[in-house]
């Protein structure tokens, strides 16, 4: 059964036409782009060819591209040239939801004396921006704000925020992962330092990404060793990864009108026939200000695992909101944050479609879903008729 | 993805006696919305004491409706005494085990069973209450459940317990009481509380105080290119100067009281300070 792969905020499928494109440089090709020889060279200028189409992606310079191995390495490289190159800076601003990537960063930098602002959100996922304002202090090193949420795929407004930020003179690094290829970006016009992308999320392979570091900044490096990346990530590198990569961006660029159009009705269509078809079902986030492959959907009196795995029986794959481990049944931090109750929250789950996303598909689901939900339904002691017990402390 | 045996994912695509007996003679329920797991067990009892029917109604993950599920059918035809000796490890088993993070649902269906029970003796409400002293606040787990459950299932650790009983795995304020009850069980010294610690000779305190600087304060400022050297302690007073990257740094002295000073009265004794002095 070909799976109906509506989880591509997670990871996407890599596109045929990149998997052409990167083919030969494992076999074939296999110099190092580094070496003086013209075998080596020859990757070295599909290396430069892949800048080349990155930078035209986002609007900047073929040298202000560092590729890296993926967004988590992107994020902490953003974050530690920012401190590293102001040492007397000791606080640092994000949001309460961010990735893994940044939130860990930021709980280390805590253990190693410095403070960190943890931006909140309110219930549909929105930033406060006068919270932000007011967050920025003279000794304020970085501000490290995502531009577009994962789970409830919120966009957060990172032109004013760049505005705020800059206006203070601050560093701003902005966590773009799943921003690239679904919204529109120009780094000529918007002035973070630092944007950082990473390439399964836009149908390159898994293992590769790019750091944007603006031109004219202090840099400091997370990896030492070679001169490769002009010094700024070293290591031999990933050729094949990032040739996929370049073509991967030139192909999301092309695709962004479809991605906006397309795959955003699809995206809608798919939310409100599940929220005309189940009761008790609700939107998490801001649906003014989303990415257009990503929704959110709550469902009351269910838990969002059991979904999964039913969902899973016709081949549909998505992911939930919490995880029901022992050690964290709480929803993730993200759902948290926002304030979403814990009656939905436990039955999250979250559709992310892709351009190769299509009606039949969301046919299937549309079909299939409101049987899942019921079926749990039925099965669970709570419905609209018998709510809750304050049974335990939580 | 879960790694589930093919019975549990039998139990949870297939449940058996889901839905609800009517004019049950028994009725168990733990757990709660909120919580994200609960579980309302129905019991028909005859004359005999013999459990002639058993459904359930439970929300939860795949192994809490599977748990439920072979619960009943664990329970059907069983005595009343013969059902009281059911333990979560025997669902757990007739599953052919869980991961060991989802245990937690194989003791949700043994405290639904047991609340059944004692509805069924008439001793008490059908909602369960938290029996003992409550030790996790977040899920409202008392130690009676915690204690049975390292006592069962020979639980050694704190995470063991998590698994087991959720105690333990929303905010973790609780993790040093369930620490205290594991030795408690197990049988050994409760850990060793600053107070209760020998009193130390200068001389001890010294070297003691001069290895954790070395061996963890040190190698830890040297991460940030910072470093610290021991000049004197006079008492309880530790004198330090700081180097590299410490000096003029406005941050040293959140350094010096927030790390190097708590970490010295957390491993060495409470009553530690730490000054600087200038080499």
């Amino acid at each position: 059964m070909k799976p109906i792969y509506l989880d591509n905020n997670a990871t996407s499928m890599t596109a045929p036409e990149v998997i052409e494109e990167m083919l030969p440089y494992f076999g074939e090709y296999y110099g190092n782009p580094s070496s003086m020889h013209s075998f080596g060279g020859k990757v070295g200028a599909k290396i430069t060819q892949a800048r080349e189409r990155v930078a035209a992606a986002l609007g900047c310079e073929p040298r202000e591209i560092i590729f890296t191995s993926c967004g988590t390495e992107g994020d902490n490289t953003a974050i530690h040239s920012a401190l590293e190159s102001q040492p007397d800076k000791r606080h640092f601003v994000t949001t309460r939801v961010e990735h893994p990537a940044v939130l860990n960063v930021a709980g280390r930098l805590e253990e190693k004396g410095y403070d960190v602002t943890y931006l909140g959100v309110d219930a549909k996922g929105r930033l406060d921006l006068d919270e932000l304002r007011a967050s920025l202090r003279k000794d304020t090193a970085l501000v490290s704000i995502m531009y577009a949420n994962n789970e409830s795929g919120v966009i957060f407004p990172l032109p004013e925020i760049a505005q705020i930020v800059k206006e203070r003179g601050v560093l701003l690094h902005t966590d773009a992962v799943q921003a690239v290829g679904k919204v529109p970006l120009d780094l000529k016009k918007l002035p973070v330092d630092f944007l950082v992308l990473s390439g399964h999320k836009l149908h390159a392979p898994k293992g590769v990404g790019a750091l944007f570091a603006r031109k004219g900044m202090r840099f400091r490096p997370f990896m030492l060793g070679g001169h490769q990346e002009r010094g700024r990530r070293a290591g031999t590198e990933n050729t094949a990864g990032v040739i996929a990569l370049g073509k991967a961006v030139d192909m999301a660029v092309a695709n962004l009108v479809e991605e906006n159009t397309r795959v955003r009705a699809l995206r809608d269509r798919l939310e409100t026939g599940i929220i005309e078809t189940i009761p008790h079902a609700i939107i998490n986030g801001d649906v003014e200000n989303r990415l257009p492959n990503t929704s959110s959907i709550a469902f009351k009196y269910v838990e969002g695992e059991a979904i999964l795995l039913l969902l899973d029986q016709f081949g549909v794959c998505a992911s939930s909101g919490s995880a029901c481990t022992s050690g964290s049944l709480e929803p993730s931090h993200v759902l948290r944050a926002m304030g979403v109750p814990f009656t939905f929250a436990h039955g999250s789950i979250r559709f992310s479609l892709s351009r190769y996303t299509t009606d039949e598909e969301v046919d299937v689901v549309l079909r299939e879903m409101p049987g899942v939900i019921e079926r749990l339904r039925q099965m669970s002691p709570f419905s609209d008729k018998n709510e809750e017990k304050p049974a335990c402390g939580c | 993805m879960w790694e589930y045996t093919d019975k549990v994912k039998d139990h949870f695509l297939n449940p058996r006696n889901a839905g609800v007996i009517e004019d049950a003679d028994a009725v168990g329920e733990v757990g709660s919305l909120a919580c994200g797991d609960a579980l309302k067990l129905y019991l028909k009892i005859n004359d005999e004491g013999v459990i002639e029917d058993a459904r359930f109604q439970t929300f939860g993950c795949a192994s809490a409706i599977a748990s439920s599920s072979i619960l009943t059918e664990l329970i059907k035809g069983k005595t009343v005494e013969e059902a009281r000796k059911l333990t979560n490890k025997d669902i757990a088993n007739d599953l052919g085990g869980l991961p060991k993070e989802k245990m937690h649902c194989s003791v949700m269906g043994q405290e639904a069973l047991e609340a059944a029970l004692k509805n069924y003796a008439g001793e008490a409400p059908p909602e369960a209450e938290v029996e003992g002293e409550l030790v996790c606040k977040c899920f409202g787990v008392g130690d009676v459940t915690i204690r049975r459950a390292i006592r069962e299932n020979n639980l050694k650790t704190v995470e063991d317990v998590t698994n087991y009983t959720k105690a333990g795995g929303g905010c973790g304020d609780c993790a040093e009481r369930i620490e205290e009850i594991l030795a408690e069980e197990l049988g050994m010294a409760p850990p060793i509380k600053a107070e209760a610690r020998k009193k130390l000779t200068n001389i001890q305190r010294m070297q003691l105080v001069s290895k954790i600087i070395d061996e963890e304060i040190r190698p830890s400022l040297k991460k940030d290119r910072g470093d610290i050297e021991l000049i004197d302690i006079e008492g309880h007073t530790v004198l330090v100067s700081l180097r590299g990257a410490c000096v003029g740094c406005p941050a040293s002295h959140v350094t010096l009281t927030e790390f190097v000073e708590k970490r010295l009265q957390e491993t060495v004794e409470p009553e530690i300070r730490v000054r600087e002095v200038s080499a």
